[in-house]
């Protein structure tokens, strides 16, 4: 089966490229540490998905995320929308969009046709975002692919703040000279994320709806459990959910896609 | 003497002067379109009343220049009862709308650093940091603001405006009066007003004394309708938005607002907006917009973004969205209703203690509901405003029951009035545009 359509997604700490059949369905996908050189980076992603996937110059590209201005595509739509459509095509069903990435949170309302009834995202502040783990993470030097296996065991979660990402950073480091243990530290992290994003979910949210959650850090088991916790209802995690922006962009350019 | 008769040819000269100014520099080159780029520019033609109102806020900042030592000066709150004032003579001066001023111009990152060098936190009111560094540093866009011999302060628009004014008071060693007016739940009761009222008497008295006049109760009466009758005529402007395409944008109604803030009571104020008025009533004739296509109708709750107005309503704009209402400008065309000429102390006092910002927020639901249904619009913006609480509070409600009663589209948009540090030109556009997308 060949592209129908190509989707990028130039997010604030990871680019993302998929290539999608007339169906929607992602054939071939493409995930980096976004460079700052934006243009040379998506270029290069795409050439290589053409390649992969059979898509001439013909085959539609559409852009979203943070470099999505200085992207030559077909189509520029906001992360907002994409997410929606990304989320949408993947559960088919209306909900609540909790999206985790780099820098930004977003909370989208999505309707039952795909489109963004409301959303809300942080404001000035990345502490309740992907970013406030890898900081600190990074600081207690564990990989990310670690650490579920790390907030796994018995240990009781430790308090952290999660009012400033700098703050908290220093905040662990004196925990970890007073002897704390390191599981209850991440467990305590993971807890302070996801006090910040169910705060802002609550803006948002209508109640009652499904909470589906997608970007970079539904990837981290833990943080879907902690975020389970907050908010007391069941989260699902949309497949590949590090590339729903990529796939809503891809979408747009579809033929028969929504005007906007 | 001589610094009067100053006084008063500076306010009668530099109007005839700039309108000559202004006719030479457009016969000396054409009038470039609104943005500059003739037929790019989202945006109809520009108001004729716009070089009129340059004039008059150009002339009323320089008569300021030569104000002191000839006339009594009062810096006032843009919600005290000003109509007091006017009679005994006083040149007033604003300093919420100078800040708003030095907001457009950018200088207010400068003006608060030099306040919060001063030991004022930041988390104050961008409007008051940028009164304080401008008093503190001299700096200001107007070339020099008059020293007041009085100051005027009431409450109604929030608590931040007393330890503003007390602290105005305490550096220039000059009488404050003060007027108090308790927060309204649904109506006033008597014995509020009552309260009020008092409060007025008393700050006639002071202000009597710094002006070393009496308070001349027929110039008292023709002054409060002049206010009641301006207030009415700045209504008129707006409600021209009701009509599709709506004739301007509700971002050139912040800037058409001065005269009703720091003019209020004047016939000049009234002359101006009835030229204003005449003017967007034949645009509605002739079917000319404020866009050249307006294809969705907002409405903007709060305060402006002074040092993003333009940013937000080209990015708006591009795309066929227009703020056809604001809650802002409306405030100053609902003031005249209680306004009656011959209860003038009593109906002041009533008019200032109703202001939509000291009434609670079913009052505020109502007027954002009546709004939205009267000027049609489909959508709203809710500023949420870090240096204006009184202003912010209760937006998410707002935003919920709008959305579920009326089935817009709202979106909180958080900024400051005044102060750049607080905006992020990246985060809004993203956020205004997935706004906009949804509109699709």
């Amino acid at each position: 089966m060949s592209a129908a359509a190509l989707g990028v997604d130039a997010g604030s700490t990871t680019c993302k490229a998929v290539a999608v059949d007339g169906a929607g369905r992602v054939l071939a996908r493409r995930v980096e540490p976004a460079s700052p050189r934006v243009e040379e980076q998506v270029e290069r992603l795409v050439a290589a998905l053409r390649a992969e996937a059979g898509a001439g110059p013909e085959v539609p590209l559409g852009a979203t995320g943070y470099g999505r201005k200085r992207i030559r595509a077909g189509r520029t739509l906001t992360e907002i929308t994409c997410h929606a459509r990304g989320a949408f095509s993947l559960a088919r069903r209306p909900g609540l969009l909790v999206d985790v990435g780099g820098q930004d949170t977003k909370i989208i309302r999505v309707g039952p046709s795909g489109e963004v009834l409301d959303f809300a995202m942080n404001d000035k502040c990345a502490a309740g975002t992907g970013r406030f783990l890898e900081v600190i993470l990074g600081r207690l030097q564990i990989p990310m692919g670690e650490v579920a296996a790390h907030a796994a065991g018995p240990a009781a979660p430790v308090p952290v703040s999660s009012t400033c990402t700098v703050f908290a950073e220093s905040e662990v480091i004196s925990l970890v000279a007073n002897g704390a243990p390191l599981e209850g530290i991440v467990k305590g992290l993971h807890r302070a994320l996801a006090s910040r994003v169910a705060a802002l979910a609550r803006g948002a949210s209508a109640g009652g709806l499904d909470v589906l959650m997608s970007g970079g850090v539904a990837l981290n088991g833990a943080m879907v459990e902690a975020l389970r916790e907050a908010l007391g209802r069941p989260v699902a995690v949309v497949p590949e959910p590090q590339l729903v922006g990529a796939l809503g962009a891809a979408l747009s350019v579809l033929p028969g896609a929504p005007a906007a | 003497m001589l610094r009067r008769a100053r006084y008063e040819l500076a306010g009668r000269a530099v109007s005839p002067f700039l309108s000559r100014l202004e006719g030479w520099r457009r016969r000396l080159r054409p009038r470039p379109g609104r943005s500059g780029r003739g037929g790019a520019s989202p945006f109809g033609p520009p108001l004729e009343a716009a070089r009129k109102l340059k004039e008059l806020m150009t002339a009323h900042y320089f008569q300021g220049r030569f104000a002191e030592g000839a006339v009594p000066v009062a810096w006032v709150t843009s919600g005290f009862p000003v109509e007091l004032l006017r009679p005994l003579g006083y040149h007033t001066l604003y300093p919420e709308n100078h800040a708003a001023l030095c907001g457009v111009r950018r200088l207010v990152p400068a003006l608060s650093d030099a306040a919060e060098h001063e030991g004022y936190a930041r988390d104050l009111c961008s409007y008051a940091r940028t009164d304080l560094g401008s008093l503190l540093t001299g700096e200001t866009p107007a070339g020099r603001l008059p020293r007041p011999d009085l100051l005027a302060c009431c409450t109604n628009i929030c608590q931040t405006v007393l330890y503003w004014y007390r602290a105005l008071a305490a550096r220039l060693g000059v009488p404050l009066v003060l007027v108090d007016t308790p927060y309204v739940y649904g109506e006033a009761p008597p014995h509020h007003a009552a309260y009020v009222r008092a409060q007025l008497e008393e700050a006639v008295a002071v202000a009597e004394r710094v002006a070393r006049r009496r308070l001349d109760p027929a110039a008292l009466r023709e002054t409060v309708r002049l206010a009641r009758d301006g207030s009415r005529l700045w209504g008129e402007c707006l409600e021209t938005a009701t009509a599709r395409p709506a004739p301007w944008t509700g971002f050139d109604g912040f800037f058409h607002i001065a005269p009703i803030v720091t003019l209020r009571g004047t016939e000049a104020c009234n002359a101006y907006y009835r030229l204003l008025r005449d003017e967007l009533r034949e645009r509605v004739r002739r079917g000319v917009g404020g866009l050249r296509e307006e294809r969705h109708r907002l409405l903007w709750d709060n305060l402006p973004i002074w040092f993003a107005v333009r940013e937000v309503s080209s990015l708006l704009a591009a795309r066929g969205f227009n703020f056809v209402c604001t809650s802002y400008t409306n405030a100053w065309a609902e003031a005249g209703s209680r306004v009656d000429p011959d209860d003038p102390l009593g109906s002041v006092g009533l008019a200032y203690t109703h202001v939509i910002l000291n009434q609670d927020l079913p009052h505020r639901l109502d007027t954002l509901r009546r709004l939205a249904r009267s000027y049609g619009v489909d959508g709203a913006v809710l500023h949420s405003d870090r240096s204006c609480k009184p202003y912010s509070i209760g937006q998410v409600d707002l935003k919920e029951r709008l959305a579920r009663e009326l089935g817009l589209r709202v979106l909180l948009l958080e900024a400051d009035h005044d102060d750049p540090r607080a905006w992020s030109s990246e985060q809004a556009d993203t956020r205004l545009t997935a706004f906009m997308e949804a509109f699709a």
